[in-house]
This record gives structure tokens, C-alpha cells and sequence, in this order.
């Protein structure tokens, strides 16, 4: 009985919408971002991803969608970090491609 | 006796450890040299194994060259080149005086007839390499001119006279006994063969090995001789285009954000590409699809 119980418990705990983003969060989440892409591209290292969802965000966060401005500034400083990260790793890397 | 022994022992194995050593790192240092020389004869010794049928100076006509069935199609397309009306309104701006009567030749060595085969340069005093758009930048800044975007077509119009005058003429860039000189080198050869863009794409993933093969609807150009043709007419933009206007959109093609246009990191990756391909003669302008 008990199993049953904690087993529903656990399928509408899954099954409630993620929360939503506050105003606030999503300014946090954008400015966040476009802290990480500024380093990306001063390390000329970034990506046209980060851009196109660095341009959703604040499209987003003007239209006053804070889930969708939220989650396009996530992904943003998530591309932003990968790019910087595959810039470190190429400086040395780029040897063992050179043709002899 | 037995510490003698002992101690003869240790130093045989202390003396097989450095040579171990030595050899180990040996290769390294070899491979970490800068020379320029020895990577242009690997480049074009590759090359010219991998299409044995494709004469040297046939290189400079890019993906032409080593696929049959497009060097038909660009056959059929020069009977009238794309780049002609570009070409005429190159002639116009370079006849055209500066607003203080002097003319863009006046700024070139041999009214800078037949001297594109020599670009990029590396220049002493700025410690920078300069393109040949660069030159025709910093021709008309003395000038008292604008400078043009190097995006341009108009750009790319006076540049391809130029190139126009140079035909024929095999690659013959210069690298000075400059540590700058040399560091630029291998500036340009790192940005080569370092991958970019969210598709961890590198020149050389192109370039090298999948030369000649297709990519979507493109075929691949050798990387030797690629920039031989250079300002090209591009039938994808529907006008004329410098080379950093095509490594800028190859720079897109991998979701890598592009440089400023006049940005070191091209200009020594033109140095390298060009280097490396001395000896291929200049064909620009050209057209490509």
C-alpha cells in the first residue's frame, strides 16, 4: 500500500511543469550568458550558435517570456563555455594534426 | 667488488634511461621547428601524390582541377567569366586619381604590375603581415583616402586588377630572417589546422585529406593553390569576394563566429596558405560555383 502510495507520489512530482522563471532569473540568465560569450569572443573563439541564442533570449526577455528567455540564455552560456573550453584544448591539440 | 658492481650496473641503466629520453623528445623538437621550406615540399609532395594526373600549376584552378566533371562546367562558364563587369569596374577605380591626383599605382613598386604573386607581406616596420587588400588600403589612407571594407566587391574589383597582372606568375612570398616573420608563419599554420566552430571543423579537415571530395554541393579544393585564384567571383554571393570574405564564410560554414576582416589571425593564416602554395601560379580572378 505504502509502495503504491510513494510511487504516485513520484509520477505527479514528474509529471508538474518545471517552474517558471521569474523576471529576475531570466535577466540573471542572459546577462550571465553574455558575461561567458564576451570572453568567447575575446578569446576568438565563439560560435554563431551562441549568438543566435544569445539574440533569442533578449528577444525573449523583451517580449517578457522568461521561460523561453531563460532557456535560450542557458544554452547560450553553455555554447559559450564549450567554445572556450575547445579553444584551451586546440592550443596545444593543433600539433597533433600537422601533416609531415 | 660487489659495490663497484652495483655501481656499474646503475650507470648502465642511468645511460640507457637518457637515451630513452633522448629519443623520446628527439622527434618533438624536430616536429616543433619552423620550417616553412619543409612544410611546403610535404604540402605539395602530398598533393601531388594524391592527384597524380593534376599538373602543378593546374593547383591554382582549386576544385576544378581534380574533379572532371565540374572543370566542365567552369570550361563552359569562361567562355564568359562572371568576374568580367567586376573586372572592367576594377580597371575604372584604378585609373580613377585620388582626390590629390595620385593613383593607386603610384604606391606599388612596377606601378604594381605583376607584383600580386608576392602578397601577403610580412612588413618590418609594423611587425604584421599585410595582404594585398591591405596594401591597397594603406595605398589609399596615404592618400588621403577611406579605406574600403575588404568585404566588398569593390574591393575585390581593384584587388582582381591586380591579380589580372600577375597571371602566370608562380606564388613567390617571402618569409624574412624575422622571429616575428616566422612566428606569423605559424600563426597562420595553427589557425590551419586548429578546429573551430561548434562543428570542431579545422581547415585542414577540408583541405588535406577530403580534397577533392564532396561536401554537400561543393567539391573541396587542395589546400595548395587555394588562395591562387583569388578575388573570386562566386556564383553562391552573385558578385565578386576577396579571400577573407571567403575564409569568413568558411569560418560561418563551421558556426565559428568570424574575425574583424582585417584580423591578424586571417591575415598570417593568408601568409601560410600562400607560402605554401609558392611555386602554383596566380589565376585570379577566378570564378568559383
Amino acid at each position: 500500500m505504502m509502495r503504491s502510495i510513494f510511487l504516485a507520489a513520484g509520477l505527479v512530482v514528474l509529471s508538474l511543469p518545471a517552474m517558471a522563471a521569474t523576471p529576475a532569473e531570466a535577466e540573471a540568465a542572459v546577462a550571465a550568458a553574455e558575461a561567458v560569450e564576451a570572453g568567447a569572443i575575446a578569446a576568438k573563439a565563439a560560435w554563431t550558435t551562441t549568438e543566435a541564442n544569445l539574440t533569442k533570449a533578449k528577444k525573449a526577455l523583451a517580449a517578457s517570456k522568461w521561460d523561453e528567455a531563460k532557456a535560450a540564455a542557458d544554452e547560450a552560456a553553455m555554447l559559450a563555455k564549450l567554445s572556450i573550453e575547445q579553444a584551451n584544448e586546440q592550443k596545444t591539440v593543433w600539433r597533433n594534426a600537422v601533416f609531415h | 667488488m660487489i659495490k663497484a658492481s652495483l655501481r656499474y650496473r646503475s650507470a648502465v641503466v642511468l645511460n640507457v634511461v637518457c637515451a630513452l629520453l633522448l629519443l623520446a623528445v628527439a622527434p618533438v623538437k624536430a616536429a616543433d621547428k619552423i620550417d616553412p621550406e619543409a612544410d611546403r615540399k610535404a604540402m605539395q609532395a602530398y598533393f601531388f601524390a594524391k592527384f597524380p594526373k593534376v599538373a602543378k600549376e593546374d593547383f591554382a584552378n582549386g576544385p576544378y582541377a581534380v574533379n572532371e566533371e565540374m572543370r566542365k562546367q567552369w570550361m563552359e562558364i569562361m567562355q564568359f567569366p562572371p568576374y568580367e563587369i567586376a573586372l572592367d569596374e576594377g580597371h575604372a577605380e584604378w585609373e580613377k586619381p585620388f582626390a590629390n591626383g595620385r593613383h593607386y599605382a603610384d604606391c606599388f613598386e612596377n606601378n604594381g604590375e605583376g607584383i600580386r604573386q608576392t602578397y601577403p607581406r610580412f612588413i618590418a616596420e609594423t611587425g604584421q603581415v599585410e595582404t594585398i587588400e591591405g596594401a591597397i588600403n594603406r595605398c589609399r589612407v596615404e592618400n588621403g583616402e577611406k579605406p574600403l571594407d575588404p568585404m566588398t566587391d569593390t574591393m575585390a574589383a581593384v584587388s582582381a586588377v591586380m591579380s589580372e597582372s600577375s597571371r602566370g606568375k608562380p606564388f613567390a612570398i617571402a618569409i624574412p630572417d624575422d622571429p616575428r616573420a616566422l612566428a606569423a608563419y605559424e600563426r597562420g599554420k595553427e589557425f590551419f589546422y586548429s578546429r573551430k566552430g561548434q562543428l570542431g571543423v579545422s581547415c585542414a579537415s577540408c583541405h588535406m585529406s577530403s580534397a577533392g571530395q564532396r561536401l554537400r554541393g561543393d567539391i573541396l579544393a587542395p589546400a595548395v593553390g587555394i588562395l591562387a585564384a583569388m578575388p573570386i567571383y562566386r556564383s553562391d554571393w552573385g558578385n565578386m569576394g576577396t579571400s577573407i570574405r571567403r575564409i569568413s564564410t568558411c569560418s560561418s560554414q563551421t558556426r565559428a563566429l568570424p574575425l574583424e576582416p582585417d584580423d591578424e589571425e586571417y591575415r598570417d593564416l593568408e601568409y601560410f596558405l600562400s607560402y605554401i602554395s609558392n611555386g602554383i601560379p596566380i589565376a585570379g580572378p577566378g570564378a568559383r560555383p
